[in-house]
This record gives C-alpha cells, structure tokens and sequence, in this order.
C-alpha cells in the first residue's frame, strides 16, 4: 500500500496495486455484506414495514393500520410487566454475572497451585448444552427437587421455586448466570495478567493497601474489558429465550415472560405476526439504545493510558 | 495482584473456591447421576449423591422414543457446517477490513457492525416470512444461513479484524514485493498466522449453532430435522410432564462430548477465547 506503484514505467497498466487490492478487497467482504443485507437488513426493513400491518396468518388478513400497531403497544395492559420482567433479568444479570466473573477472575490471578483445575471446572458450564444445562435446574429446582431435598435435610422448608412468581424470575437470572459468568472470568482473567506488575511495587511502597490498589489501578486499567463485556452481556440478557422455554414458560402468570419470549407467543403461537413485528422494533430500539449508551459512557468511565 | 499470601490466606481462599464451585459442577454431576436413577428414585428423600440403584435401560428408551440419532447428526452436522462457512468468511472480511485499502471500506464496516445490534430475535418474524417464500421452512437451511451471515458470524469478523490489525505487516510485505497475489498472501501467510483467533471463532459459533432454540422451534416442525436442543424437551409423558431420568440421559448425551473435547483441550479453549481481540 505504501509501495510506489512502478513509477519508472511510462504506460500505466489499468490494474494498478491499488486498483488489484481495491477489487481484492471488495471480493474478500462481498459473502459478508451480502450476507448482512439478505439475513439481517433486508428483514429489519421488513420487520419495520410489517410492523405497520395488520396481520393474522390464522385468519389471512394482511391490512395497512400505519401506527396502529405501536398504538396497540402502548395501550398494551401486559407491556408494563413484560417491560419490568426484562429489566429484572437484564440488571439482575448484567450485576450477578459481571460481579461474580471478576471475583472469580481475582482469585484465579493469586499465587496458589492448582489453579487450572478451578478456572476449567468455573468454565466448564460454558459447554455444557443451553438446554441440557436448563433442563437439569429445572429438575433440581422442582418442589420436590434436589434443592428442596438438601434444604429439607438442613431443616429447611424450600419454596416451589419454579412456581412463585418472585422466585421463579430470580431462579431464571441464577441458572443464566452460573452458565454463561465462566466467559467473563476468562476474559478479565487475561484483564488482570497484562496489568504491569511494577504498578503495584509502586503503589505499595507508597503505602497503598489491597483494596486502594484493586480500586485505584486495577479497575481503571480493566475499565476497556469491563466496558466490552458488559455490552455484549447487556445483548446476551436481552436475546434470553430457551431458559424461560424450558424453566417457566413465561409463568407463574407472566412473571417471567420477558420481551423476547412474549414476542415469539404474540408472533408465533398467537400468529399475530403485525403485533409481534412491533414488539421485535421495540426490542431492536432497546438494544440499540442500550448499547449506544454504554458507548458513550465509554469517554466518561473507560481509562486509556494515552 | 500476586503477593505471596500466607497459609492461612491459602486454606481460605481453597475454601471459598471449593464452595464457589457447587453452583458450577454439581448440576453436571446431577444429571449424570440421576439419569442413571429407576424413576421411582429421582426424586428420593433423602437426595442420592450416588444412585442406590441402577437403571441404565433410560439410555435406550432415548432412542426408542425419539429418533434421537438422527438428531444427534442434524445439530452435530448443522454445527460443524456453520463453524466452517463463519470462519471462511469472517476471517475473510476480517482480513480485508484490517490491512486491504479500498473506498468506502470504514463506512462498509459500519454497515457490517449494524449485525451486532440486530440479533436474530429482532428479525425472526420476516427470517420466517423468507424462509416461508423459498419453501425452505422444515429444512435446515435457516439454521445454516442465519448464523453463518447474521449477528454471530458479526462478531467473528470484528475479532478477525482486531487480530489482523495487531498482526505486524511485515511478513506480508515481502511476499507482495514477490508479487503474491492477496488471496494467495492471506491463503498462505495470514491465515496460518491466524490460528489463535480461528479457534476461538470456532468455539464460539459452534456453541452458538449448538445451542441455537428459537430459530429450531421456529423454522422446524417435524421430528425426524429436529435438532439436540430441540429434541431434548420432547421427552414428555402422556400427560405432558417430564420423563425425568429419560430426559436427563438425552440431556447427559448431549453435554458430555462436548465437555470431554473441552476438558482435553482446555488450554486452547481458554487461552483462545481470553486472547482474542476481545481485550478491548
């Protein structure tokens, strides 16, 4: 690129280094870009332009409302709660899983021995099958379970965990967290080695305790990963579905019916297909909105050494 | 922050790494077991950490009761299929994305990271619609095509491309000074170099593929293409409840390989995945 393209020559070829690398390039991202505009924006369009429909497949009725739809929406008695189900597990989940992973992350960073054999078995839920994983708690948190049972051997009387609504979202956020948390203990693991261990000599001979040290060159040198992983955390809750599939189906009542499964009843069990359009461009804005404002937050919170 | 700690410090923190651990290995250790259990026996009280007897006929009726080979090959199939097409792809406009100058090529990134905002959920309703129209609903092909071009495959571009760009130029000057066409230096000198960040692509989509739940309950209707995830809720009696020990040998079938390929290559697993361009 930064070669001189041949400048003794007198006739240019018509297929300069740069003009090849430009074509190369454009071949190497087509499968890409194709791809992205068929199977994701294409359908976001769509989506939007469905979402201005009146649409029951049951009844075959495909009829312009304009904003009917997002009127619906916000006349919708169930939206406060499936709007507050989805807050619960989102930040439940973001603050368990993030907070767990760094302990989990600082006490894989000391000097012990056997320290592999921990950080596989925290990661080992990581590969363990979604649905597997799910089924078994779901087994253990049965009234009559493996929980209850070791709780009743405790003298403990266990609640139907499954089954109560205030139990049910916390057992939801709970199994989740224990699934996936072994990724970000990974991932600030690697954090928590690249921080310049003279850093902490210095502070220590400045008299800085534990603790200041964690908080004063720790965290803010970790910030960019923290940042990285809490994004795509924060996207991963969102997008929960298997695990309330499985666990509650969206029950007791609708206390677990979070936006994305109660998107998949309105669209795919109910066949509302207009309706549950504008439920996915409501899930789409959250997202979105979610993750342009921990961007920005970025500048306020995030350390650069430069 | 590694301090020499002394050996009380040590025998606390072994501890609490030990308690820590129960949430993580014992639901595993659970549904081993208790597939194992005669179904009189799951829910025994006092709970048994080990079977008081054996039943191992559950891992039979999996087979009798589901075509379940079958839908061992269709998600192992589906997976290794969306693992390759991603990592061709994405290592591909990573790749160009990082070092080939060509117009626009910032603002084609853009377009490209939009992937990242836009999970399958969002697009679900016209990716049925799509499907519906190429008669393709019942087929795995949307769970083929979805993820090797949606969100995940998104997200491998953006880790090949972080690691092309720390990758240093160098060797691939040389090359181009010999005249090596681009395909040819990627082919033959970056992606060799790539290795790391290949495998952690690789266990990532295949987990992703292999996990997958809405798009199957979605897109297939009928047994014989149903995939493992899939599968494994359909161990229901009469009456809708759950064949216990039944689901949970389906549910311990499922799990183990993929645990045992990960505990043998630990390792890479982990180091792949932690050295990535993930480190912000």
């Amino acid at each position: 690129m930064s070669l001189p393209a041949e400048p003794m020559q007198q006739k240019r070829p018509f297929w300069t280094m740069a003009r090849r690398d430009a074509a190369a390039g454009y071949v190497f991202i087509a499968p890409q870009l194709v791809g992205i505009i068929t199977f994701v924006l294409v359908p976001l369009g769509l989506v939007f332009w469905y979402s201005l429909h009146e649409w029951n497949v049951l009844a075959s009725t495909f009829n312009y409302v304009g904003a009917a739809n997002y009127q619906m929406l916000l006349a919708d008695p169930n939206l406060p709660s499936v709007l507050l189900a989805s807050a619960i597990f989102s930040v439940g989940l973001v603050i368990l899983n993030m907070s767990l992973a760094l302990l989990l992350a600082v006490l894989l960073d000391q000097k012990l021995r056997g320290l592999v054999v921990f950080r596989t078995l925290f990661f080992s839920p990581v590969v363990v099958s979604l649905v597997a994983w799910t089924i078994v708690w779901s087994f253990l948190l049965q009234n009559n379970g493996g929980i209850n049972g070791m709780l009743a051997m405790l003298g403990i009387e266990g609640p139907n965990w499954l089954r109560t609504p205030t139990t049910a979202l916390i057992s939801v956020v709970v199994v989740q967290v224990f699934k996936n948390v072994g990724l970000n203990m990974v991932l600030f693991l690697a954090a928590l080695q690249g921080v310049p261990k003279e850093l902490y000599e210095a502070a220590r001979v400045d008299g800085a305790g534990r603790f200041k040290q964690f908080r004063r060159i720790t965290l803010p040198l970790i910030s960019p990963t923290i940042l990285l992983t809490s994004i795509i955390t924060v996207v991963g809750s969102l997008q929960v579905f298997a695990q309330i599939a499985v666990l509650t189906q969206g029950g007791p009542g609708m206390s677990t019916t979070v936006l994305v499964y109660y998107l998949y009843q309105q669209a795919f069990q109910f066949h509302f297909f207009g309706y549950g359009s504008t439920l996915s461009i409501l899930l789409f804005v959250i997202v979105a909105a979610l993750t342009f404002a921990q961007w920005q937050l970025r500048k306020r919170i995030v350390f650069y050494e430069n | 922050m590694k301090t020499d700690l002394s050996p009380r410090m040590k025998v606390a923190l072994y501890g609490l790494m030990c308690v820590l651990l129960i949430p993580f290995v014992f639901p595993t250790w659970w549904m081993v077991t208790s597939s194992v259990k005669p179904i009189s026996d799951i829910f025994a009280f006092p709970p048994d950490l080990w079977p008081r007897r054996f039943d191992f006929s559950t891992y039979a009726q999996v087979f009798e009761l589901q075509p379940f080979a079958r839908q061992y090959w269709n998600s192992a199939y589906i997976a290794a299929l969306v693992t390759a097409g991603t990592m061709l792809i994405s290592s591909m406009a990573g790749y160009a994305f990082a070092r080939i100058k060509f117009p626009f090529s910032n603002a084609i990134f853009m377009v490209v990271l939009l992937g990242l905002l836009i999970p399958s959920e969002v697009t679900i309703v016209p990716l049925f619609q799509m499907f519906l129209k190429w008669g393709m609903i019942n087929t795995h092909w949307p769970l083929i095509l979805v993820p090797i071009f949606g969100a995940p495959s998104v997200f491998a571009t953006f880790v090949m491309r972080q690691f092309f760009i720390a990758l240093p130029v160098e060797l691939e000057e040389a090359a181009r000074v010999d005249g090596l066409g681009r395909f040819k230096i990627f082919w033959t000198i970056a992606l060799p170099l790539a290795k790391p960040a290949l495998g952690a692509v690789a266990i990532f989509t295949f987990l992703h593929s292999w996990n997958l739940y809405l798009e199957p309950i979605v897109f297939l209707s009928s047994t014989q293409m149903f995939t493992l995830p899939q599968a494994l809720t359909q161990f229901t009696d009469a009456y809708g409840g759950a064949m216990w020990n039944i689901q949970l040998a389906a549910a311990t079938m499922t799990a183990i390989p993929v645990l045992l390929v990960f505990i043998v290559a630990q390792k890479q697993f982990v180091e792949g995945l932690a050295h990535t361009g993930l480190k912000g």
